[in-house]
């Protein structure tokens, strides 16, 4: 990641990526307020996640990035006042102001020139709000100069609770002079704390720094001295501190016991809790935190710090750009490890040899002749467990929820339908699922087709769908599933179906298809994967430009996925994607032809057959069907197809395997002999030096050796010197 | 490289192709190998001796022999797989022997007479003599990228 050793690019970069996270907190909260499930929180989210945005920004200096973020907060926090009623109207540029402030923030990350015309449209929607709200932006602009003071204070001085907090006076205009406050801080230590090497004496010196605190220790539990273990801890702390920094400062101190302590912090109430006495009614430290806040009630001390406190905003602002979310809810945090992409693909592929390894050594002890019984035996079993056990929890670091890409959807779908002129509704389920990292990547791509595909042709216009008696809003459901070991993405609008006689009318029109084909519904919407198929009437610059689903379904393809679609006339469209969970294993099946060693899907062999005389007839020289059952399926002799031997001319005894293809039907592949079931590790060829026709990737087999893994689809198409729908159709012919 | 003003160390790797002597740069070798059998890659073209395993990443070789258009030999344990770093891609290069590793600088090569005809065009980019043997420096870059019209 890290260009060079310039420590200030490794800042910048960690500040890119967290402004990932504030973006993508950003648009939960809009999200939220659209589906009217937001509630005061939420405002303050979005607000905060603008707000640490400009900090930041202001940090590196990236002024156009500032201008534009200080404007649309200003319009949150007339929001966040409740000076600002939100309405759709006002929703919708908060929307696109997110999508623009992701523009831009990439932009400043590129170093590319700002569109500085859009900004200025947005900023005019923007202010628009504030128009008959009172406040301008003219006064507030000033205070922009007191952010690049932000973001350098709290990386200059790691969290070790000593720094010191920025002169209040230099923040000019919400200046409130210091606040004392008081906090009652009660801490515990377990025993993990101990053993991590924390040691409770310097927190607390450390919290003395921040303020007048007076330490009170708890000793009650502390055993008889013959039942005392040292490895317990017995003592717990309470620490009424007296201070004017924010309370993610006292939390920050704590920052490295998290969870290895019980901490609780509360602020006691202003102004009259300013001098509450040592509270000596406080019952003694409770095991549990949850235990502890039963009892809360009783006592008079507000728990949770007085939201309106006018002094929060500059000063968190100040202290804690970086985590916004722990100011508010720091034991809501999950404990969350940054690691470089590289090094856990090293893990990946230390993994993998490791397998490989473990199958070697497998092998070579089955041949060694040792009882099934021996030590050595069952440890290997053991060994074999751990290796996947190892094997799974490191393809469980690749992956990640879909979340993020749903989120670009959301954006796909306002843009979208601005541009038609439509309004449609996003609705997203299961984005916590998780899904390989690569895989995520390359789905974007199609994904974004797919869903502008249906908003454009899938949904209806406004007129339409009134009169076909549907909400004037148009729908498009996008949901993600993990079924049975792979995951299931369903796009689906309620839109009027596809249309299958203009669709067959169309492809008969551009020559895809014979003008007297007779296809099936399924075989009619599968002509929307052909190339150079496009429905749209009237060619849009949103989508139609013909080069659409053919790319989609090649893409999902080269992922290991199959896309399929059903449609019901008036009711709508869904794509459903299914993919592997991951790209870095797959079940095969282990095949020999003319003495190679190859791997085939597993999932796609549907069937094996060994030959009998007179299974196989030919149809014309070099073209043979199977007869299974009441059908013929065509015949590819696999060895001579990849080029290992001649075709083979007698066929009996060989073994066969039926093959699912894409459109639903159905291929044979002649093979020599079926060696193995078995998940294999994929590693990926490099195309850039040869690529193979029909090879999809390769693996290492328990020997050491490399196994390829066949993409039968590519196999079969290049092996029929005309490809296309000539085949399709004519197949369709052939009952299957 | 060749054509700066001070003269530059180089270390070359020498090898022999078909009883002739051979070098490439030793900065871009990675690693020595004895020969094991390849996995073919289907319709590729003849050079491609196909892929091997070198510690769970998968590694094209090629006969550097024929890829130069030299004569085919016989296969024996001498062979040996030169695993070479070029921009990030890894190759293995399969050669008859390894014979030595010599220094020298860049005065002591010379570009080569001109070759008007032959695969290896291009490919060698500078000879030198050593003990009146005549070496061929290799253009690694030439000799890897250009697969794809020699593929053809």
């Amino acid at each position: 990641m890290t260009v060079d050793n310039d420590p200030m690019a490794e800042i910048r970069a960690s500040f890119f990526i967290e402004n990932e996270e504030l973006l993508e907190a950003l648009q939960d909260g809009l999200q939220l307020m659209d589906d009217g499930a937001a509630d005061n929180e939420t405002i303050n989210v979005v607000f905060r996640a603008v707000h640490s945005i400009k900090g930041g920004a202001g940090a590196f200096g990236l002024e156009g990035l500032v201008h534009f973020a200080h404007r649309y907060e200003t319009v949150l926090d007339e929001v966040r006042a409740g000076r600002l009623q939100v309405e759709t109207e006002a929703l919708k540029v908060f929307f696109q102001a997110a999508d623009h402030l992701s523009d831009l923030v990439r932009i400043s990350r590129d170093n590319d020139p700002l569109p500085d015309e859009e900004t200025e449209v947005l900023l005019k929607a923007l202010d628009a709000f504030l128009g008959d709200t009172g406040p301008v932006s003219g006064t507030a602009e000033e205070d922009i100069e007191f952010q690049p003071m932000g973001l350098s204070l709290d990386l200059d001085l790691p969290v070790d609770g000593t720094a010191d907090l920025p002169d209040l006076d230099a923040l000019p205009p919400l200046d409130l002079g210091p606040v004392t406050t008081t906090y009652e801080i009660t801490f515990a230590p377990q025993a993990d704390l101990f053993d991590t090497g924390n040691e409770p004496a310097t927190l607390l010196r450390n919290l003395q720094q921040l303020g007048t605190a007076k330490v009170t220790c708890d000793s009650s539990r502390l055993p008889p001295l013959d039942q005392l273990r040292p490895d317990v801890p017995h003592l717990s702390w309470t620490v009424i501190l007296q201070t004017d920094v924010e309370e993610s400062e006292i939390v920050s101190i704590f920052e490295f016991v998290e969870g290895l302590c019980q901490l609780d912090i509360k602020k006691q109430g202003e102004p009259d809790g300013r001098d509450l006495p040592p509270l000596p009614d406080l019952p003694p430290v409770e095991p549990t935190m949850a235990e502890h806040r039963e009892t809360l009630p009783q006592t008079p001390i507000e728990v949770t710090p007085a939201p309106s406190a006018p002094v929060d905003d500059p000063v968190s602002t100040v202290a804690a750009p970086t985590q916004p979310a722990q100011a508010t809810a720091p034991t809501a945090a999950k404990s969350v490890v940054r690691v470089d992409l590289d090094r856990i693909e090293r893990l990946v592929n230390l993994v993998g040899e490791l397998v490989i390894n473990q199958a070697m050594l497998s092998q070579s002890l089955e041949h060694s002749g040792l009882s099934p019984h021996s030590d050595a035996m069952s440890g290997l079993e053991e060994f074999q467990r751990l290796t996947r056990d190892i094997q799974d929890s490191v393809m469980m670091i690749r992956a990640q929820p879909v979340k993020s890409l749903f989120q670009r959807m959301s954006r796909i779908v306002r843009e979208a339908s601005a541009a038609v002129e439509k309004d449609v509704r996003l609705v997203t389920t299961g984005e916590a699922t998780e899904v390989d990292k690569t895989v995520i990547e390359r789905l974007a791509d199609p994904l974004t087709h797919m869903i502008r595909n249906a908003v454009d042709h899938g949904l209806e216009t406004k007129e339409e769908r009134l009169a076909a008696g549907k909400p004037a809003q148009g729908k498009v459901n996008l949901s993600a599933a993990h079924r049975s070991g792979r995951v299931v993405i369903e796009i689906a609008d309620d839109g009027a179906g596809i249309d299958r006689p203009k669709v067959l009318q169309l492809a008969i029109d551009k020559g895809l298809i014979p003008p007297d084909s007779n296809l099936t519904d399924t075989e009619i919407d599968n002509l929307l994967f052909l190339p150079g198929f496009s429905t749209a009437a009237t060619v849009s610059n949103l989508s139609g430009r013909g080069v659409g689903m053919d790319v989609v379904r090649t893409s999902i393809q080269a992922l290991g996925g199959r896309i399929t679609t059903t449609s019901l006339p008036g009711q709508g469209t869904t794509f459903s994607i299914s993919l592997p969970l991951t790209l870095a294993v797959l079940d095969g099946m282990v095949i020999e032809v003319a003495e190679e060693t190859l791997v085939l899907p597993l999932n796609l062999v549907i069937e094996t057959l060994t030959l009998q005389r007179g299974d196989v007839e030919m149809v014309r020289p070099g073209r043979n069907v199977v007869r299974v059952r009441s059908g013929f399926v065509p015949l590819f002799d696999l060895g001579a197809a990849l080029g290992y031997r001649p075709p083979l001319d007698d066929f009996e005894g060989s073994v066969v395997l039926l093959i699912a293809n894409e459109d639903e039907t159905n291929a044979a592949l002649l093979i020599d002999n079926i060696l193995d079931q078995r998940q294999v590790e994929i590693k990926g060829l490099d195309e850039s030096f040869y690529r193979a026709p029909g090879i999809a990737a390769a693996t290492i087999l328990g020997d050491g050796q490399i196994a390829l893994i066949l993409d039968p689809s590519d196999i079969i198409s290049t092996a029929i010197p005309k490809p296309g729908l000539s085949q399709t159709s004519s197949d369709a012919g052939v009952p299957a | 490289m060749t054509d700066t003003q001070s003269p530059q160390s180089i270390e070359l790797l020498t090898f022999q192709l078909a009883d002739q002597e051979y070098s490439l740069d030793i900065m871009s070798v990675r690693e020595i190998r004895g020969w094991t059998r390849a996995t073919p890659l289907p319709h590729a073209p003849k050079f491609m001796k196909g892929v091997i395993n070198l510690r769970g990443t998968v590694l094209p070789v090629m006969d550097l022999a024929q890829r130069l258009g030299l004569a085919a030999r016989e296969q024996n344990d001498r062979n040996v797989i030169i695993v070479v770093k070029h921009e990030e891609t890894m190759t293995g290069l399969l050669v008859d022997a390894v014979s030595d590793i010599i220094a020298l600088t860049s005065d002591d090569l010379q570009p080569p007479p001109e070759l008007s005809s032959g695969t290896a065009n291009g490919v060698v980019n500078a000879l030198t003599l050593i003990d009146d043997r005549m070496i061929r420096v290799l253009d690694l870059a030439a000799t890897i990228n250009d697969t794809e019209c020699a593929a053809a």
